[in-house]
Order: C-alpha cells, then sequence, then structure tokens
C-alpha cells in the first residue's frame, strides 16, 4: 500500500488531534503533559521515518527517498530541541498554554508534507501548513506588544510570499501543462528552448521561497520578527522550518528545474552574495543579541545557498552538511538566549552577556564554541560546514563566491568575537538565574556536536551524499 | 609504527589537551585550584618536554625523509588523512614549542593571578595547537592547527592582556584570520587539482605554472601577516605590548615561526616557478621591514614594543634567506627563526621580570638597574648581545649564513640584511644602556630585588641555548641540513623542467 509511505506524516497529524482533544478537556494547566505527548510524537515519527521505505505516493503527489529521511530527521530534531527549550521559558514567562507545542506539531507535519512534496500542489499545502502555526506561535505572547507586532508582520509578508508562489506556480503549469516534478522535469528536459512564461514562474517560485528562507533581497521581516517573537519560538523559526525550506528550494530546483539552471543560477548566486554579505555587514552594529542572530541566520543561508547555486552532488551535498550543522550549532545558541534571565526576567541584550566566563564558566564555554563554529574557525563544526561549500564552489570556478564568501566569514567573524569578548573579557554582571535542566541537556547535545563534529565526519558526510544521490537520480 | 614504537607525535600533540581536561575537572575553592592548576600545567608540558627529546635522540639526521609518520583514514572520499610526521625542517620546532611552553607556564607562576585555571588550560591547548601544526603532514590538518591557534591566543591576549587588550585581541584575530581564509581556499584550489590534502603527496605533484602566481599569493597572504612581513606586521606591536609575558613569548617565540616554517613548507616546494618569481618582492619587502623596522625601533620609549619591532626586522632577515635558494640561506633562515624564537622569547621575559617588580615597561621610569639587579643585567646583557647577532651567541650562526647566502643573490639584498644587524646593534645597545647603565634616576628602584630562584630556573636553560647555539651551531644545523639540500635539489629539478619546457 503506497499510503504507508507517508505513515510519518498520518502518525503525527492523527497524534496531533488526539493530543488536542487530551489537552482540552481537563480543566487543570496541561502544557507539560502535552510537550511530553509531542515530543513523545516526534520521537515516534522518527522512528517511523527511518523505517521508512522509497517510492512515490498519492499519484506522484508525494516522494519519499533518502534526501527526505536526512531532512526530516534533522526538522524532527530540530521540532523536539526547540520545545524542549520552550518548557521552561514559557512557564517563568507566563505563556504556558497547551496550544504551543501542538502547534509546533503541526508545523512540523507541515515541514514533513513540503520535504516530500513532489507537485507543486502538495509543495503549497505543506507550505501553508507550516507557515500558518509560525503566525500564531510568533504572536503566541499576546499581551506583549511586540510579539504581536512579529506576528502581523510575519503573517502579511508571508501571505504575499504565499501569494507569489500560488501566481508563479500557475505560471509554469500554464506553460507546461503539469504541476508534477517528475513530469516537468521530463517536459524541460525535452524541450530546447524555455518559454520565457516558465522562467517569470520560476522567479516567482524561487522569490516566494526565498522569503521563507529570509535570503536577500526578501530578508527585512527577518531581524523585527526574530526581535518580537518569544525567545524559543525565534529559536524554532530560525532552526527546522530553515532546514525545510532549503531542502524544498534544494528538491524543486536540483529536481524538475533541474533542466533550466542557466535560468535560475544567477538569481541564486545574487541571493547567495547578497545575503552573506549583508549578513556580515549589517550584524555589526547590533545591541539586540535576537536581532544579532537574524542577521547571523542571513548570512549563513547565503552559504548554504552558495552550495545550491553551484549545483551538482558535491555542491548540493555542501547545502545539506551545512544546513545539518547551522540547525545544532543555532539551536546551542539560541539555548543560552532562552537561560538568559535575571531575577525572572529575561534579557536580550549582547552586553547583558557580560562576565558570563565567571559567572558560569561551562554556559560561556558553549557559547564560545557556537560563536567559533559560526565565525567559521576549525576546529568546530561550522569550519566543515563552510568548507563543504567552498570546495565545490573552487572546483566549478565560482571564484567570486568563494572569495566573497570567506571575506564575509571575516566580517562576521568581528561580531562574533564580540560575544565572546563582552562573555570573557568585560567584567562580569550579576549572574544570571539558575540555568534549568532543559537548556542544560540542549546545551550539552549542541555543544558536544559543534566541538566535536571533527572527529567523526565520515557519516553526516556519508548520509548528505546518498540523500543528494536521489534527488539527482530522480531529476 | 614508528622509530619510537609508539604514536609519539599523538602523544606530544594531545597529552596538553589531556593535561587541559583534567585542571578542568578540579573543583574546589579558588587558591585549592589556582595552585592544582599551575602544577598540572607545568607538570604536562614537563612531561611533554621530556617526551619531545625522544626526538632528538633519535631522529635520523641523515635523510630528508619524514620520520616518525602516523596515518590514519580521516575523511577517505576526500583524499584527507591524519597524517604526521617530521622532517629535519620540522623537527627543531616541535622541540622549541615544547621547550618554550613549559618556561612560559613557570614566568606566569605568580604574575597571573586571577582565573588560574583558563590561563593554564589556554596555555595547554596553545601548546596542542602548536605542535599539532608542525608535525600535521596533511593540509587540511595543517590548516586546522594554523587556525585553531587563534583562539586560545585570542584569549589569552584579551583576559589577561593590558589596557588596551580588546583592540589588540580584535586586531590580532581579524588579521591573521583574514590572511587564513585566503590561504583555504588555495588549499581546496590544490586539493581539487590533486584530489589529495596529502603533503608528501602534493610534494611530487606540478602545479600548473599559470596557476602558481595567484596560489602564491594566497598563500602569501596568510604567512606574511603571519611572520609578519611590512606593511601587513602592524598588529604585532599591540598584540605584544598587550599580552601578558608569557604570551608574548609565545608569541615572538613559536607563532611567528608559524609563518616562516608555512613558506619554507608550502610555497618552495609547492611553488617553485612563483616563488622564484615572486622571490624580488619578497627581497624588497623584507629589506624595507629590516630598515623601516629598525628605525622604527630606535624610537620607541616602550620596551615590549621596542622588541616587538626587532622582532619584525629579525623576521624580515628569516624571509630573506628563505627566498635565496641556496644552502646557506634557507639553513640560515631556519637557524634564525630558531635562534630568534629563544632570544626574542627570553628578552620579553627579561622585560617580564622589571614588569613585575615595577608594573611599567616605559624606559624612561628605569636607568642604572644593572647596579641594582647585577644578576639580572648580567642575563638581560647575554640576551641584547645575542639579538645583535655577536659571535658566539645564538643570533651569529643564523644573520650569518643568510647574508652569505644573499651574497649569492645579490650584494644589494645582502647590504639589506647587513644593516638589520648594524641597527639592531644600534637599538639593542641604547635600549640596554637606558635600562642598565647610567646614575640610579629613581630612588625608589633600589629596593627590588634580583632574580629570584624561579626567575633562574626559567632563564638557565635559555642562558645555556644561547650560549650552545653560538659556539656550538653545527649540533642544530645537522638536523636540517640533509631536508634543506633535498628541497634545493627539488626545487633546481622543477626550474630545470620549466626551463626546458620554455626552450621548447
Amino acid at each position: 500500500m503506497e499510503w504507508k509511505l507517508a505513515l510519518p506524516e498520518i502518525t503525527l497529524a492523527v497524534s496531533a488531534l488526539i493530543i488536542l482533544v487530551a489537552g482540552v478537556l481537563p480543566k487543570r494547566d496541561t502544557s507539560f503533559g502535552v510537550t511530553m505527548a509531542v515530543l513523545g510524537a516526534l520521537l515516534l515519527a522518527g522512528g517511523l521515518v527511518l523505517a521508512q521505505g522509497e517510492g512515490s505516493a498519492f499519484g506522484g503527489q508525494y516522494v519519499a527517498d533518502s534526501f527526505s529521511t536526512f531532512m526530516k530527521l534533522l526538522c524532527l530534531a530540530g521540532a523536539a530541541l526547540g520545545l524542549i527549550l520552550a518548557l521552561d521559558w514559557n512557564a517563568k514567562q507566563g505563556i504556558a498554554r497547551f496550544e504551543f507545542p501542538l502547534l509546533v506539531l503541526l508545523a512540523t507535519i507541515g515541514m514533513m508534507v513540503m520535504i516530500s512534496a513532489n507537485d507543486l500542489m502538495s509543495l503549497y499545502m505543506g507550505l501553508e501548513l507550516l507557515s500558518l502555526p509560525l503566525y500564531v506561535l510568533a504572536a503566541m505572547d499576546r499581551d506583549n506588544g511586540r510579539s504581536a507586532e512579529a506576528g502581523l508582520k510575519y503573517f502579511i509578508l508571508g501571505s504575499l510570499a504565499s501569494g507569489l508562489l500560488l501566481y508563479g506556480s500557475s505560471l509554469v503549469y500554464g506553460f507546461a501543462g503539469t504541476t508534477n516534478f517528475d513530469r516537468l522535469a521530463d517536459a524541460f528536459s525535452a524541450q530546447q528552448g524555455i518559454s520565457a512564461g516558465v522562467v517569470v514562474g520560476i522567479v516567482f517560485i524561487i522569490a516566494a521561497l526565498a522569503f521563507k528562507i529570509s535570503a536577500v533581497p526578501f530578508h527585512m521581516w527577518t531581524p523585527d520578527v526574530y526581535e518580537g517573537a518569544p525567545t524559543p519560538v525565534t529559536a524554532f523559526f530560525a532552526s527546522a522550518p530553515k532546514v525545510a525550506a532549503v531542502a524544498l528550494l534544494t528538491r524543486v530546483l536540483a529536481g524538475p528545474f533541474g533542466d533550466t539552471v542557466s535560468q535560475w543560477q544567477q538569481v541564486i548566486v545574487l541571493a547567495a552574495l547578497g545575503s552573506m554579505v549583508l549578513g556580515a555587514l549589517a550584524a555589526i552594529g547590533q545591541r539586540n543579541i535576537k536581532r544579532l542572530m537574524a542577521y547571523s541566520s542571513i548570512g549563513h543561508i547565503g552559504f548554504a545557498l552558495m552550495g545550491l547555486a553551484v549545483g551538482g552532488e558535491s555542491g548540493l551535498r555542501g547545502v545539506l552538511v551545512y544546513m545539518a550543522i547551522y540547525l545544532f550549532m543555532n539551536l546551542g545558541t539560541f539555548a543560552v538566549l532562552v537561560a538568559m534571565r535575571r531575577n525572572g526576567r529575561a534579557l536580550e541584550g549582547i552586553d547583558d552577556l557580560a562576565g558570563l566566563g565567571r559567572t558560569d564558566p561551562a554556559m560561556a564555554l558553549a557559547m564560545a564554541v557556537f560563536m567559533f563554529s559560526m565565525a567559521g574557525v576549525p576546529p568546530m563544526a561550522g569550519f566543515f560546514g563552510k568548507l563543504y561549500v567552498l570546495l565545490p564552489a573552487v572546483e566549478q570556478g565560482f571564484w567570486v563566491l568563494a572569495v566573497v564568501g570567506v571575506l564575509s566569514s571575516v566580517v562576521s567573524a568581528f561580531y562574533y568575537l564580540r560575544v565572546i569578548k563582552v562573555m570573557y573579557f568585560d567584567a562580569p554582571a550579576e549572574a544570571f538565574d539558575v540555568r534549568p535542566a532543559s537548556v542544560s541537556v540542549v546545551l550539552a547535545g549542541t555543544g558536544l556536536f559543534t566541538g566535536f563534529l571533527f572527529l567523526f565526519p565520515a557519516p553526516l558526510l556519508a548520509a548528505a551524499r546518498a540523500a543528494v544521490v536521489a534527488i539527482l537520480g530522480a531529476g | 609504527m614508528n622509530a619510537a614504537g609508539f604514536p609519539l607525535l599523538s602523544l606530544l600533540t594531545f597529552l596538553p589537551l589531556a593535561g587541559a581536561l583534567i585542571i578542568m575537572l578540579v573543583r574546589g575553592d579558588e587558591a585549592v585550584v589556582a595552585s592544582n592548576a599551575r602544577w598540572t600545567a607545568l607538570w604536562t608540558s614537563l612531561i611533554v618536554f621530556v617526551l619531545s627529546l625522544i626526538l632528538w635522540i633519535s631522529f635520523d639526521k641523515s635523510t630528508a625523509a619524514f620520520q616518525f609518520e602516523e596515518k590514519l583514514d580521516w575523511l577517505p572520499d576526500f583524499g584527507v588523512g591524519y597524517h604526521l610526521g617530521v622532517d629535519g625542517i620540522s623537527v627543531l620546532f616541535v622541540l622549541l614549542a615544547t621547550a618554550l611552553t613549559p618556561i612560559c607556564i613557570l614566568a606566569s607562576w605568580v604574575s597571573v593571578t586571577s582565573r588560574v585555571r583558563e590561563y593554564m588550560i589556554a596555555f595547554l591547548v596553545l601548546e596542542t595547537m602548536m605542535v599539532g601544526m608542525f608535525v600535521a603532514l596533511d593540509m587540511m590538518l595543517f590548516y586546522i592547527f594554523f587556525e585553531g591557534v587563534l583562539i586560545p591566543m585570542f584569549l589569552i591576549i584579551g583576559i589577561w592582556g593590558g589596557p588596551r587588550r580588546v583592540y589588540a585581541a580584535y586586531k590580532f584575530f581579524l588579521y591573521t584570520f583574514l590572511g587564513s581564509v585566503l590561504m583555504l581556499l588555495a588549499i581546496i584550489a590544490l586539493w581539487y587539482a590533486t584530489g589529495t590534502t596529502d603533503i608528501p603527496a602534493l610534494m611530487q605533484f606540478q602545479v600548473p605554472v599559470a596557476w602558481q602566481p595567484i596560489i602564491f599569493l594566497a598563500f602569501f597572504a596568510s604567512f606574511a601577516v603571519k611572520v609578519p612581513m611590512w606593511p601587513v606586521h602592524t598588529w604585532l606591536p599591540d598584540a605584544h605590548v598587550e599580552a601578558p609575558t608569557a604570551g608574548s613569548v609565545i608569541l615572538a617565540g613559536v607563532l611567528l615561526k608559524m609563518g616562516g616554517y608555512g613558506f619554507i613548507r608550502f610555497s618552495l616546494p609547492l611553488l617553485p616557478q612563483a616563488s622564484a618569481d615572486f622571490a624580488p618582492f619578497i627581497f624588497a619587502l623584507s629589506v624595507i621591514a629590516v630598515v623601516y623596522t629598525s628605525l622604527v625601533a630606535l624610537a620607541q620609549q616602550d620596551m615590549k614594543k621596542l622588541i616587538a619591532y626587532s622582532s619584525v626586522a629579525h623576521m624580515g632577515i628569516v624571509t630573506i634567506g628563505t627566498f635565496t635558494f641556496n644552502q646557506q640561506g634557507l639553513e640560515g633562515a631556519l637557524y634564525q627563526m630558531l635562534s630568534h624564537g629563544v632570544v626574542a622569547g627570553a628578552l620579553f621575559l627579561c622585560v617580564g621580570v622589571l614588569y613585575d617588580r615595577e608594573h611599567t615597561r616605559e624606559i624612561a621610569r628605569y636607568g642604572g638597574v644593572a647596579k641594582i639587579l647585577p644578576a639580572y643585567a648580567l642575563v638581560f646583557m647575554l640576551f641584547t648581545m645575542a639579538s645583535i647577532a655577536l659571535p658566539g651567541t645564538a643570533g651569529f650562526p643564523g644573520e650569518f649564513l643568510v647574508i652569505v647566502g644573499a651574497w649569492a643573490v645579490s650584494p644589494w639584498v645582502a647590504l639589506g640584511a647587513a644593516m638589520g644587524m648594524i641597527l639592531g646593534a644600534a637599538y639593542m645597545l641604547y635600549l640596554y644602556k637606558r635600562v642598565a647603565f647610567g646614575k640610579i634616576t629613581h630612588e625608589h628602584l633600589r629596593g627590588l630585588a634580583d632574580l629570584s630562584a624561579r626567575e633562574i630556573v626559567i632563564f638557565a636553560p635559555l642562558v645555556v641555548l644561547t650560549l650552545w647555539m653560538g659556539i656550538y651551531p653545527s649540533s642544530f644545523t645537522s638536523f636540517f641540513s640533509a631536508s634543506v639540500a633535498a628541497l634545493l635539489q627539488q626545487h633546481e629539478a622543477a626550474m630545470n623542467v620549466a626551463r626546458l619546457a620554455g626552450i621548447n
């Protein structure tokens, strides 16, 4: 039975409904229990993803291959770690509602549908299923003006992007006569010239997806939404949905539009260049660490897009490795941000980290590892992420991308170093509140991954390679 | 496995890390932790030093081949391996690094009082990175250690440095990082061209002549900053002035050598044509460095800054020697790096002795020190003379060989290098005169204590080494003669191939 291929998504959807009912019925606060149930569901889905077969289902709308396995596991891990971070934060902030884990769960289903989408229709469905819970999550702290503003801003701009996507899809459908990825790929490989309508459609689709991954020039919403949304929500935004959107972009560009590479390559090159440069320069002046992380994420997406622009097996493998490393070091950094709380009040200034090296050496060490990793200093994981996208860029002769990439990583090192400077060189401020155990767990896991990936890089590389072979073979 | 029968080089590289781990686990109140951290760090670095003596004893000097090799798969798909080994060029640098680390730890025994645990961890991590860099025989591995050095050094300057430490730490980090990322691109390009990053395998590979200049410049960007060569030397005086004494010692003693080592290990054998083509350019920069920074040193009011500028001048002589492509010049460059490592390190320690007592490095605040601290003045004088390259001290053989080698290339270059010796005598003697001789102008200096037992233990090995290197240089040159000869032979062969290709 081919529907069995979608068993992880079906399981998650069913458990979402059951957990929703179970969360509503009792009179008391059920947020902790619901979070645990959702974590269990995510774990179960992870197991099912691993055990999943390969093939396509639902009339070619849905595809399961090693690419989708790789990306889904990353998204599930990102969602689970984001939920763990939110546990303590939401309780202290007084926004511990049982809807929160459920919305994350629904968004995760959306991500998984996106990753497995093999048709413009299922792509759109997955993207909307992801986006709607995210709008609500951004405005979760509803009594806080900034949070409400972030939600509204995200909603309006997100709807615009969805509109662009639909319009682009309809153009592609109009000119190619199909929305199925496999048939689109056949159509474009057979055709000699590409009609202008298809090119416009592709550009619209790329623009909409660039919005979701906040690549320049569709990045404007990112700093405001990141700053306004509750910190664990920002942590979630910056990790799993980004991975899913990059996965989707990779599949769309490498699969159905793989033969029109000459049409879209320069768009991705420009987006990559712009993102890297903007991410490096605009972050320098930031005082709020969440805004800093927003610009940092733009810069990282630029690097991932470099791999996508270069394309080919090694370029796409670079994208996957980069996103995997980015996911974990980013969540680790946000774990520190979630723990920034003094006398019960959450803090967001970079200067609030002053003297962390003395007041909480373990957390400062982890944060230093993440910062050096983001700057791309070996032997941290971030260096290898950059290495595996620079390698294909040099191989294929994309010298401008490679040189701009390394120079922008030098510029961005400046602001990552500032975080380390504040933690270690400045006089200590008052210590933070005791770090919750949930944060410590995330910190330890992501810190060990980021710091020691260099010892055992082979499994990650092999998995990424298998994943890339799957989509390139299909395309 | 190798001559030692066990993975000696891995042990040398990672033992300090194990020591750092032990220090990290120490619990207790601050005084206990500090004392435990100091002793653990000292013992770890001493054990590493004793182990490194095995290299000194059982290194086979008659061959240019890599010895004590270790090889493990790391990223087999990419042709990247964990490959360690030493040849005549690198073996003495390993010893330099392992010898200076315990001295640095001892030198920080009382002067570092805050966050002792973190300080010792940083030094041990630094030792791992330094040793690893010199023994790495895989370019990726080399790069990781080369860059990894930045992390502990950034923290050492930034946490335990002087008033402008933040500025100096940033400048140090960003300058070197910028140079290094360009080198990374060059490494990737070579990697792509050959399918491997194994250094011995790369040596067999002829890099296309058209590529060589651009790859050379990328390597140059990194190594020239590290050496440092004029005009990218400006990070060095800042870093030296702000770093704590031991940080300056390691910076001058080992980290600057990473640039010179890089030129000899990579630029010369991998890019022979480009190295030959760029040699006049390097000579020009080096001669400017020698003359200009010597003059700048003459005008300094701060002792550390003066020695920092003198380091730039001395390293200029190293780069001249490196690009002469003859036996004397290259051996002179290597010798100069080793002797500068010992002598400049010792001079920074001398400044540290005064700084620990008076908390100023301003030359004008001293005078007549020789009457108050006779033992100290004697030691300081020996290292001053060695820095001037007085025959019979460590500085002489290196500079002399470089001048001889440079003469074979062009008398003008030799003149430039010789200017370094003359001006060096001027600024060092001027420094020594102002600090040690003359009337005691500041009465409160009379109360200063002469060298303590700990300080004598620090200086004794450096004094012995300085005299040994000056009086019997062949016990050191014998290590690298064979390797240098092989390097030159290979260079000559590559140039001949190019010439023949030019004729056809």
